[in-house]
């Protein structure tokens, strides 16, 4: 039995909590990078209604933000309160998702490229609701420009003291309106820039969360503005210091910290945390597996790999070796995750195709190719007996499923299920087990992103290459189950036995074909 | 059943993330000062005195330099670091050397610091070194000072009176 660390598991436990909750398609764990970009459309939207009414000068700006939020509550001031919760809820999810990440260790190995520009992508976030404070010019706006200008003046690259600024008499508009452009576009723009780097490497990018995920909540939100609406301190005065602030511990959590610290030792401090978390993916590093190979003589250029690829790892090109296809496909090895899905996109990857004593398939697995998969079935296969012949596929990241093995209970480990060929699955019922259960990662959350997502399609004809109509879907269970849920996988694998008892004593009875059965855990 | 059962949990779930937020968005209420508490912010701008005075250069030094750059004197770049202690009464409250920024030393000084005092009423006295050639203070001033909760006294100097000024 695996050791499971105990951040996993417990993160583990939070997920399945939240799948009683949503469910698994809206299951916000699930969905937290999807969930920020909502947050931030949230923002965006509330930012440009803001503006409408935003006075950029520094005698107008605390006026107009109050009479947004005072006068006119009903719309102004909400806006205002959801622009504000809404960012404080992107930290959050920013957070969590950095936290799963780490949690489930997706962060390593051929991760590391989403991992290292995340980091800076939350300062980016971070510097932007700064200077969102900042535009409020009131106690604690006051309050963040100062101190954000020590900050500022302990860089050697910076001349002159930016602090001097706040002190009565010094202060000119033409600063505030930077701070206006900075916010307003500036570092919109180039948040933007990081997070379109942060998902570079990877297909198929997702940005729009669930909508029932979306309309829950910007309700909850909105319920949040109109319970306690966003309000500003009194006004900044160059002559008086605040005594007592409500920070928002989400985007000015630093600044108390200069109470302890000097400017400088503050960067040393956020430097290291910054520089510490960026080389996380090498302590210690991850191997990931040889990247998949192409097979030209089984290869017709389809594509089909390259689109189902979910690292983008694959791409299509004519033709080099004077075969009458008129593509083939390259693979990117160091973009490869080593998952296998590309292996069972492919045609090719027929166990039936018996021409040649060796399977050969167009993309294959150095580590685990398709004519080792054929031997070890047809092994597997040998090996069972019993009245119910069961043959469960797992993948090497979800369930161990080498401990469901029994005398009746014959396992085969994938590196995703999402690599399995749909024809082996009517290869093994054609070739003597009762049924076949496929596990592997819980719904929507593969550990290669799409791997159940894609095998599930081809079990519903919906993507290429398609598990046959003429496939004994009654035989064909799928429950999938994560590294901590071997008991609720056990009991699964009892009732499908029942299941195929009664199919075989009813055998005459059972119509052709029917759904496939799916459990969501 | 199921619906209403997983409705509920969700509202639970909204409500616990949305608490969360609203509450780390307004608290705890972070104390800057006491209610005992002043702060005193030292804002200056100066550029020290040169390091070494400036001196003519004779005709057989001018000699050895290329036509366009001979100037009868020559000042070396380098500027004194300059140091400044407020104290109130005998309590030393900030005090400050700060070299000359620039490759060679030789640019103004700009000084920002703010520490919070006890609130009452004090002698303040500010003294200020700009000239390693002199020993002791170039610059100083002193003056009785009030102090309230909350207030902030800003020190500043002026180059063009030799003054501080305290507002």
């Amino acid at each position: 039995m695996k050791f499971i660390n105990p951040i996993k598991r417990g993160y583990l436990a939070l997920e399945a909590w939240f799948n009683i909750s949503f469910g698994p398609k809206w299951n916000p764990l699930y969905h937290l990078g999807t969930l920020t970009f909502f947050f931030f459309w949230v923002v965006l939207v509330s930012g440009i209604y803001l503006f409408i009414f935003f006075d950029t000068s520094l005698s107008g700006a605390y006026a107009s933000v109050e009479y947004m939020t005072h006068e006119q509550w009903y719309v102004g001031g909400i806006m205002r309160s959801l622009h504000r919760y809404a960012s404080d809820a992107a930290i959050v999810t920013i957070l969590l998702h950095m936290f799963r990440e780490f949690a489930l260790d997706r962060y390593r190995g051929f991760r590391w490229f989403s991992w290292v520009t995340g980091v800076p992508t939350l300062w980016f976030v971070i510097t932007l609701g700064i200077t969102g404070y900042w535009l409020v010019w009131d106690e604690l706006g006051l309050y963040v420009a100062v101190l954000s200008s020590q900050l500022m003046d302990a860089l050697p690259i910076v001349a002159g003291s930016m602090a001097s600024n706040f002190v009565e008499g010094h202060l000119t508009d033409r600063f505030f309106t930077l701070m206006g452009f900075l916010h307003l576009l500036g570092q919109p723009v180039l948040l933007i820039f990081a997070l379109w780097i942060h998902v570079k490497r990877l297909a198929h990018v997702e940005i729009s969360a669930p909508r029932g995920l979306a309309v829950g909540s910007l309700l909850a939100l909105l319920a949040l503005s109109l319970a306690m609406p966003a309000t500003s301190h009194p006004p900044a005065n160059l002559s008086r210091v605040p005594a007592v602030l409500n920070l928002d511990w989400f985007y000015l959590n630093i600044y108390p910290v200069l109470d302890y610290l000097t400017a400088g030792e503050t960067w040393i401090l956020t430097t290291g945390i910054t520089a510490l978390l960026m080389i996380l993916p090498w302590l210690p590093p991850k191997k990931t597996g040889p990247a998949a190979e192409v097979h030209l003589d089984e290869c017709n250029g389809c594509g089909q790999c390259a689109v189902d690829c979910p690292f983008d790892a694959i791409t299509v090109q004519q033709r080099t070796d004077g075969a009458r296809w008129e593509y083939e496909v390259v693979v990117k090895n160091k973009l490869c995750a080593s998952c296998g899905i590309c292996v069972g996109s492919c045609h090719s990857s027929n166990p039936f195709r018996s021409s040649r004593t060796t399977l050969e398939t167009g993309i294959d697995m150095p580590q685990y190719p398709i004519d080792k998969v054929r031997s070890e079935t047809r092994k597997v296969l040998s090996e069972l007996s019993g009245e119910q012949r069961i043959i469960v596929f797992g993948c090497d990241h979800a369930y161990e499923v080498s401990a469901l093995k029994s005398k009746d209970v014959g396992v085969m480990s994938f590196l995703c299920t999402g690599m399995i060929p749909p024809t082996l699955v009517e290869y093994v019922l054609k070739n003597g087990a009762d049924g076949v259960l496929i596990t592997g990662c819980r719904n929507g959350d593969c550990y290669y992103r799409y791997g159940n997502i894609w095998m599930d399609k081809r079990f519903d004809e919906g993507r290429k290459p398609v598990l046959r109509p003429r496939t004994d879907r009654e035989r064909i269970a799928v429950y999938r189950a994560a590294v901590t849920d071997g008991a609720k996988l056990t009991r699964e694998i009892i009732r499908f036995k029942a299941h195929i008892k009664a199919l075989t004593a009813a055998d005459d009875q059972v119509p052709d074909s029917v759904p496939i059965q799916r459990v969501d855990l | 059943m199921i619906g209403a059962k997983r409705l509920l949990l969700q509202i639970l779930n909204y409500a616990v993330f949305m608490g969360l937020v609203g509450y780390f968005s307004f608290m705890p209420p972070y104390a800057r000062l006491q209610p005992d508490e002043a702060m005193i912010t030292l804002a200056i701008s100066h550029a020290g005195e040169r390091v070494q005075e400036c001196r003519k250069m004779d005709p057989a030094e001018m000699a050895k330099l290329p036509p366009n750059m001979r100037v009868a004197t020559e000042c070396p770049r380098e500027r004194s670091p300059v140091t400044v202690k407020v104290l109130l009464d005998k309590l030393k409250v900030i005090d400050r050397v700060v070299t000359a920024p620039g490759l060679y030393n030789d640019q103004g000084v700009d000084i920002y610091e703010s520490v919070r005092v006890p609130t009452g009423n004090y002698r303040l006295s500010i003294l200020m070194n700009d000239n390693v050639r002199i020993e002791g203070p170039t610059y100083q001033h002193q003056q009785p000072i009030s102090l309230s909760p909350a207030q902030l006294v800003v020190i500043q100097f002026q180059d063009s009176s030799g003054q501080f000024r305290i507002k």
